[in-house]
């Protein structure tokens, strides 16, 4: 058993300080040119993981897996997140742990160079135990990684959805991006909501920006209307382009039912007579009745 | 046992449910409502569902069957406060109500009674005088 046999602990216990600053050292050496700033938080986070390292190594050593280990892994998956949001290549994120391996086996070397079977165990111990802190961290920089990605996924879905009011009791809802599963899905509920929000009698949904449109897409287009309508509301569906009608026709989609527009103005004006209103222009009023 | 309140405001019924429906209790409705029309002589009937937040294909089939017998009685129906859930859960099970009037408030419900009161006269059928 290695825990029994080891010397890593010992060897820590007596060079820890000599480890860490040619450690330290080794990693201002070979990294990138880093600001004074960054130095001073890099040998801090050495000193802070070598003391961890060696507190778990006295109560167990090998399986990296174990209950003593969690405060070294915490601190490492602390770390590389840390690095994944400050822009750290995930080279130089694991490099953090593999530089430990110079001075590590320089002081194996000095300790026990004279017994080479000894040296060679513990040099083995050593590297397998770097490899696993190492993986672990290229592991969370990923991680963290993706979950930026996908908070960003998310915040795409939010913000590619507006509604907005055009008038009194009209909305429109400007559709930009391909249409999925998902994202109609968030559509639907914002457009519901929000005709129940703003007592909206007409929401218009406008297809220009959308660059596809299939049969998926046609009949999530369908459902919304029909929701909407069960609400109570009017749905009027705008920019359609020419490529698109054609689409539509291909395929077979039955759109029949719903009020179609080519342009986002016809169908606010549809929308503004149904509801009752009327656009003049200013001027052209008086001169119009004064002429007849 | 309970019961769906059915209130009469001016010349129409307004229906409000409140609780969660059962279908002992919609099968219940049909009949206190049917009643009530003919009793009030009523052309117009609200169902209010703002406060529905589960609606299943039974419900959803009462709703339309609801509208169904008030016509044979001569009276409009409309549905009015439907949750946009409610609507997506109605789409989504293919039941999108052909034939019922919605409207998104009770407000707004009375001004689409009153004009399909209208429409309705107009067609000349009942021979009523409005």
């Amino acid at each position: 058993m290695p825990t029994t046999t080891s010397k890593l602990p010992e060897l820590f216990e007596k060079r820890e300080q000599e480890i860490t600053d040619h450690w330290i050292e080794q990693q201002q050496l070979t990294g990138r040119k880093l600001a004074a700033s960054e130095r001073e938080q890099t040998s801090r986070q050495s000193r802070e993981f070598v003391r961890s390292l060696r507190s778990a190594l006295q109560r167990s050593s090998g399986d990296v897996s174990g209950p003593e280990w969690a405060g070294v892994r915490d601190f490492l998956v602390d770390l590389s997140s840390r690095r994944a949001k400050d822009g750290y290549t995930p080279r130089e994120t694991a490099s953090f742990v593999f530089s430990l391996k110079q001075p590590l086996f320089a002081a194996l070397k000095n300790e026990f160079g004279a017994d080479s079977k000894v040296l060679a165990d513990e040099v083995w111990l050593a590297t397998r135990l770097l490899d696993e802190l190492g993986l672990l961290t290229t592991e969370a920089f990923q991680k963290s990684r993706e979950e930026v990605i996908m908070r960003q996924q998310k915040e795409l879905l939010e913000l590619s959805t507006p509604v907005v009011r055009l008038w009194e009791n009209i909305l429109a809802l400007p559709l930009i991006g391909t249409l999925d599963s998902a994202r109609t899905q968030i559509v639907m509920q914002n457009l519901l909501e929000a005709i129940v929000q703003t007592r909206s009698d007409y929401a218009i949904i406008d297809i220009t920006g959308v660059p596809i449109v299939d049969t998926l897409v046609a009949q999530h287009l369908l459902k919304t209307v029909a929701a909407a309508r069960l609400m109570g509301a009017d749905c009027l569906i705008s920019g359609i382009r020419p490529q698109i009608a054609q689409t539509i026709i291909h395929l077979g989609v039955d759109l029949s039912e719903v009020t179609t527009k080519a342009t986002l103005a016809d169908a606010f004006e549809v929308a503004l007579r149904r509801s009752g209103h009327k656009v003049v222009r200013q001027d052209a009023a008086p001169t119009s009745a004064a002429s007849r | 046992m309970e019961r769906i309140p059915i209130l009469k405001m001016g010349e129409f019924l307004l229906v409000t449910i409140q609780v969660d429906m059962h279908d002992r209790l919609a099968l219940s409705l049909q009949d206190d409502l049917t009643g009530q029309i003919v009793k009030h002589r009523t052309h117009g009937v609200l169902i209010d569902i703002s406060a529905l937040e589960i609606v299943d294909s039974f419900i959803g089939r009462m709703l339309a069957s609801i509208a169904s017998m008030a016509h044979l009685l001569d009276a409009q129906t409309v549905v009015v406060g439907m949750q946009p859930a409610v609507a997506i859960t109605l789409v989504e099970l293919g039941l999108p109500m052909q034939g019922i009037r919605t409207a998104l408030d009770v407000e707004k419900g009375m001004t689409a009674l009153r004009s399909a009161i209208l429409e309705a006269g107009q067609d000349g059928d009942t021979g009523r005088i409005r």
